[in-house]
């Protein structure tokens, strides 16, 4: 029980408000960053497959440079170097933590996108055509939903792993979980309770993500059919 | 109804038709047979140009279909494909993968378009299983689901690219069924096949290929029962 004496837990409930809208604000960063790259990154995978080199070559520029350089340098060019330079002053770490997260989450998702539509077997693509779909209604219909359940694992680890790199943001004095915790430790000089306490809400983030993920995978098995056998005439 | 003038396919650099001509008749079954390599397959993706033409002119009913400016998407409508390897969806139901296509297409509204397909499993004798998913059906039932998939869009000509080959041998003869009876319904056929007793049985017309070209056509009886060209003698000898 020495162990436990150790710690001083009451610091943790007097500052329960803070991590509070710490924790909040970790969630709404990577909620954000996570749509946002989805979207985007669909965009950009879409366009590493495009046999138009016009599209191709931007977006496997994008994915690379992104892929390549870290989020925290990142971070920092946005916040205090390119929304600075556009808008002419910061619009607050809100607006460059977010853009941060959605550009580099999507570059790893077109990743994502790019491999799950070409494992897509080509013969599904000739069917489609050869009933006289267009490109895009055959991507639409026959790729798309059969790349998507294959994306879901990755994606769920890269919804994971944005959880944890927006723990980043607080370089740029974004309010989030870690953030919080520093400043309880500056407050207290106390380092182990305010870090642990980070840690452990990270951990209980992702395991709620992974067990999403497990639930959504099965839901979307292709053996999984909630419909009834209809009755035809 | 389909004609194919001077047709050359490259792929790199190995030429692997070397200038076909033919012409495909109205109600027409013609049935095309050779070795492996020999550019069979090739010949007839390149009628609904799942393959780029390479040089030469297709037309069929008189658009040439290699024509930039032809819009490709509606002749394939025209133009039902069997593959070899079914090729069915697998995230869709037997119905739906019959009715996809007439609703996005044909803008057939649901209840035309299931009727349709229903018709079409009937035909192909699959109607118990329009809920199922393809994976849990047979070879053979795959195969002709993906004929009535191909049916479902009215199209003038069906292609068959070795539409028996990936099935176990006991599957053979239901898919052969099919296909006989929709070449006597009067359906323009080309059929990529290695079931010679189909092509002798059901053929108008077989096309022996080999080496990128033609090398012999005729009435089956006749490149069948006293062929002319010596690789058509070979080739034969050794599948019959």
């Amino acid at each position: 029980m020495e162990f436990f004496d150790f710690f001083r837990w009451e610091i943790i409930w007097n500052y329960r408000e803070l991590y509070a809208k710490g924790l909040w604000a970790t969630i709404v960063l990577t909620a954000c960053g996570y749509i946002g790259g989805i979207i985007f990154g669909l965009l950009l995978g879409l366009g590493q497959v495009s046999k138009k080199k016009l599209i191709y070559w931007p977006a496997k520029i994008y994915v690379d440079v992104f892929r390549g350089t870290p989020l925290l340098v990142q971070l920092l060019l946005i916040h205090l170097a390119v929304i600075p330079t556009i808008f002419g002053s910061s619009q607050g770490w809100w607006v460059s933590g977010i853009v941060g997260l959605i550009l580099n989450s999507a570059a790893y998702n077109a990743e994502i996108f790019r491999a799950g539509i070409q494992s897509i077997d080509k013969g599904q693509m000739e069917a489609a055509r050869s009933l006289g779909l267009t490109h895009s209604q055959a991507m639409r219909k026959v790729i798309l939903p059969q790349a998507f359940r294959r994306m879901i694992p990755p994606l769920g680890n890269e919804f994971i792993a944005l959880l944890k790199d927006s723990s980043l943001v607080t370089v740029i004095a974004g309010a989030e979980i870690l953030y919080v915790s520093k400043v309880v430790a500056g407050t207290y000089q106390r380092f182990w309770e305010p870090y642990l306490f980070a840690a452990f809400l990270y951990l209980v983030l992702t395991y709620a993500v992974t067990k999403l993920v497990a639930f959504i995978e099965k839901r979307v098995d292709i053996n999984y059919n909630p419909r009834k056998k209809k009755e035809r005439a | 109804m389909i004609k194919v003038e001077n047709l050359h396919k490259h792929f790199g650099k190995l030429e692997v038709l070397k200038g076909i001509d033919y012409e495909v008749q109205e109600k027409e079954v013609v049935c095309v047979i050779g070795p492996s390599g020999s550019g069979k397959s090739t010949f007839l993706r390149c009628m609904n140009l799942l393959e780029e033409v390479t040089d030469g002119a297709i037309y069929i009913n008189g658009v040439q279909i290699n024509d930039p400016k032809t819009n490709i998407n509606e002749i394939r409508t025209e133009v039902g494909m069997v593959f070899q390897q079914f090729n069915l969806f697998p995230h869709m139901s037997v119905i739906d993968n019959i009715t996809m296509a007439p609703m996005q297409i044909r803008n057939l509204n649901k209840q035309d378009a299931e009727q349709l397909a229903m018709e079409l499993l009937d035909k192909v004798g699959l109607r118990e299983k329009a809920d199922n998913y393809p994976q849990q059906l047979s070879g053979g039932q795959q195969q002709r689901v993906a004929i009535a998939r191909a049916l479902a869009m009215k199209p003038k000509v069906m292609l068959f690219d070795e539409p028996t080959s990936a099935l176990d041998p006991e599957m053979v003869k239901e898919v052969l069924e099919v296909m006989k009876n929709l070449a006597k319904e009067g359906m323009t056929m080309v059929v990529v096949t290695h079931e010679m007793g189909f092509a002798r049985e059901v053929g108008d017309r077989v096309l022996f290929m080999d080496g990128g070209y033609i090398v012999e056509q005729g009435h089956p009886e006749d490149v069948f029962g006293n062929p002319q060209n010596e690789r058509t003698k070979a080739f034969l000898g050794k599948v019959l």
